[in-house]
């Protein structure tokens, strides 16, 4: 593990100061600050409300935050719709329920974005798709529909339209909670396969072996604030927190 | 013999497949599950066929018995001599009225020189046109070519039907095609630069062309002019079904997404004209196309009375399929824009590609219910003394002295030609759906 931390660099990738986010009157994140450098991976684990999709998600403006700042790739999120698009582009998100777009081929799916954002031509974003598939192993799929592929075929999927982007950040939200437990290996051997390329990565999963053998720092987060964090082998095996004690215990407790 | 001898098992080999017994399958199987499977269903069944055999019994004479290529009711009695049967001779007699209308031209004049050519040729030449023109937009294997036709077709049809200068239908086409140029020039700046500027650009082509086309306008043209009063017959209701089902779903989507519009008072003008149109009678529309529609325009500008009834007619469909199609939108799970959103698809984009195309699949049943009410609903032109296929059989042939009184003929006729439509757009409608679904649920 010291040997991959050791690869991350002082270039900052994220940077987000004090920043608070309210849904009506309820105070989702408090305060929120995090810094971000190029090549890390970050697991974000929490009970469930505690705001850690909440907080990726302002990552890349799905949602919006109301005080504080968000700056990724040095380009300040703000209501300016170019910047957002923008931001958007360079990092790539993953969702809990893949969201592929199931009236387009599993190509087209991942075309798509290259071809209308970046422009590529279609015959070169169709070779860098053919790419990404080969690399998460479903190469044969291409010409099949989302509907006709298994949970864990379709989230390497949507993790291969990410990446058709060359996004510069990942974000996964929950990517392997809505799958059988024999589908979680193969989605996570993909992400650990990305990990070892040193993509930067924030990830929120209940994943603890994951968090253990990639992640080179973990977040917990509890009623919106971030509680602690530190490197997997302490945060592990010598938590801090009451709260970050009491999850463990309860995750890790059978 | 032991007990684990009974539970526990290995089959050796595998059984042949054997054909299910006689009676399980084929026709005697189908009657006894659907005609026959209960002595109650075996009852309704009898009961069924009885009412089918009578009203076939008393209909099917007076079908077959029917007369033809006589020339007024009078002589129809006379051949029947008392015997039940149709008098079908009213339509081969009235066959151009019931198409055309009664004033459309019948001597086709070529500048202004008579033919021996039937007028009529003009609409059949457009409706065949319209053929080609329709088919690569709802069949989109078709080569994709085909799509000019579709475009140049409203300008051909229009010259075609209406006769008159051919620098009219020239001019609308100069206009679309400056606006594009407008909006290729200005949408990557912004889409709303683009599109504001495009239909300004357009409506300035068209206001200066207002003045050149008159100059050019020979005092003989190629085509006789044809008012749109002369117009009638159920090509009045082709017409207007063509034009307001493929204009009222642009409008129908554009106020869909503005009712969902993040900004105030593009949402509260949707909202507004959605439920305004929604709440009058379309027939109220008409009368207000009629009568009053000519205050709202430039005086002396005289809008026609076709275009004023496209008006409303297209904006009162609109209001629906606005409706269905919101319908679609809100099936449509958050996730799919997130996704969207979150590869850096801006707004027209998302919609266009991600989101519209998985929401007209959902409202396609909604959308065509609603198209084949409007086509439907275009006979109600007749009460706008409008010469539509109702409004001639109510007017010119049934209140003439050869035809007062040959009802049952006439709008069963009427029945037949709009039944042949609507059937076909359901149709049209299922085979999309599923040729759409790639959903595989």
């Amino acid at each position: 593990m010291a040997e991959t931390a050791m690869k991350v660099s002082d270039e900052v990738a994220i940077s987000i100061q004090k920043m608070n986010k309210w849904y009506g009157t309820f105070h989702v994140l408090r305060d929120i600050d995090l810094t971000v450098y190029q090549g890390e991976r970050i697991v974000i684990c929490g009970p469930s409300g505690s705001g850690k999709s909440t907080l990726i998600r302002c990552i890349n403006a799905l949602e919006e935050h109301q005080q504080g700042s968000i700056e990724v790739d040095g380009t300040l999120l703000s209501s300016d719709l170019k910047n957002i698009d923008k931001i958007r582009s360079e990092v790539g998100m993953c969702f809990q329920h893949f969201n592929l777009f199931p009236h387009l081929s599993i190509l087209d799916n991942l075309t798509l974005a290259p071809i209308w954002v970046r422009k590529t031509p279609k015959k070169e974003a169709e070779e860098v798709a053919m790419h990404y598939l080969e690399k998460v192993k479903i190469p044969d799929q291409a010409n099949k529909f989302p509907g006709q592929l298994s949970g864990g075929q379709q989230q390497r999927v949507a993790i291969a339209r990410s990446l058709c982007m060359k996004p510069r950040i990942m974000l996964f939200d929950e990517p392997t909670s809505a799958l059988d437990p024999e589908m979680i290996k193969e989605v996570l051997d993909t992400m650990i396969e990305l990990a070892e390329e040193g993509m930067t990565m924030l990830c929120v999963t209940h994943e603890m072996g994951f968090a253990r053998q990639v992640a080179n720092r973990v977040i917990f987060m509890d009623e919106g604030q971030i509680v602690e964090q530190n490197e997997p082998e302490a945060f592990f095996s010598n938590p801090q927190s009451p709260r970050t004690q009491l999850f463990l215990s309860q995750i890790l407790g059978h | 013999m032991s007990k684990s001898d009974n539970i526990s098992f290995v089959r050796t080999e595998t059984l042949p497949q054997v054909a299910p017994p006689m009676g399980e399958q084929g026709i005697v199987k189908w009657l006894r599950e659907n005609l026959f499977a209960t002595p109650a269903n075996a009852v309704l069944t009898l009961i069924s066929l009885y009412a089918i055999w009578f009203v076939l019994k008393s209909t099917m004479p007076w079908v077959f018995n029917g007369v033809w290529g006589t020339n007024s009711l009078a002589e129809c009695r006379e051949v029947l001599d008392g015997t039940s049967g149709a008098c079908f001779s009213v339509l081969t007699e009235r066959w151009n009225q019931l198409l055309f209308g009664f004033k459309y031209p019948t001597v086709l004049t070529i500048n202004g020189v008579e033919t021996e050519w039937s007028g009529y040729w003009r609409p059949m030449l457009a409706f065949a046109m319209m053929l080609v023109a329709l088919a690569p937009v709802l069949f989109f294997d078709l080569p994709r070519k085909l799509l000019i036709v579709t475009g140049l077709f409203p300008f051909v049809a229009f010259w075609l039907i209406w006769g008159g200068t051919i620098w009219t239908p020239i001019l609308a086409l100069v206009g679309f095609i400056v606006g594009y140029l407008v909006y290729a020039q200005l949408v990557n700046k912004s889409f709303a630069a683009g599109f504001f500027g495009a239909v300004v650009a357009a409506l300035v082509t068209w206001y200066v062309g207002g003045f050149i086309v008159p100059l050019l306008t020979p005092e003989t043209t190629f085509l006789q002019a044809v008012p749109s009063r002369d117009l009638g017959g159920y090509m009045l209701n082709m017409m207007l079904g063509l034009t307001c089902v493929s204009l009222s779903l642009p409008l129908g989507i554009a106020l869909a997404l503005g009712r969902q519009s993040s900004m105030p008072l593009i949402k509260w003008i949707c909202v507004i004209f959605i439920e305004f149109i929604r709440g009058v009678p379309l027939i109220t529309l008409l009368f207000v196309a009629n009568v009053m529609l000519a205050y709202f325009f430039p005086p002396g500008s005289g809008v026609d009375l076709f275009i004023r009834v496209v008006i409303m007619i297209t904006m009162f469909s609109a209001a629906y399929i606005a409706e269905v199609i919101r319908g679609g939108l809100a099936a449509l799970p958050k996730g799919q824009y997130e996704a969207a959103d979150s590869l850096g698809l801006d707004y027209p984009q998302a919609m266009r590609l991600i989101i519209l195309p998985q929401a007209l699949k959902i409202s396609i049943p909604g959308i065509v219910n609603i198209a084949v009410g409007l086509f439907k609903d275009t006979t109600l032109v007749s009460v706008i003394s409008m010469f539509d296929i109702v409004g001639m059989i109510r007017g010119p042939i049934l209140a003439s002295t050869d035809w007062n009184g040959v009802y049952w003929e006439l709008f069963l006729f009427a029945c037949v030609v709009f039944f042949v439509v609507c059937y076909g757009i359901s149709q049209y409608s299922q085979w999309l759906e599923r040729r759409l679904a790639t959903d595989h649920r």
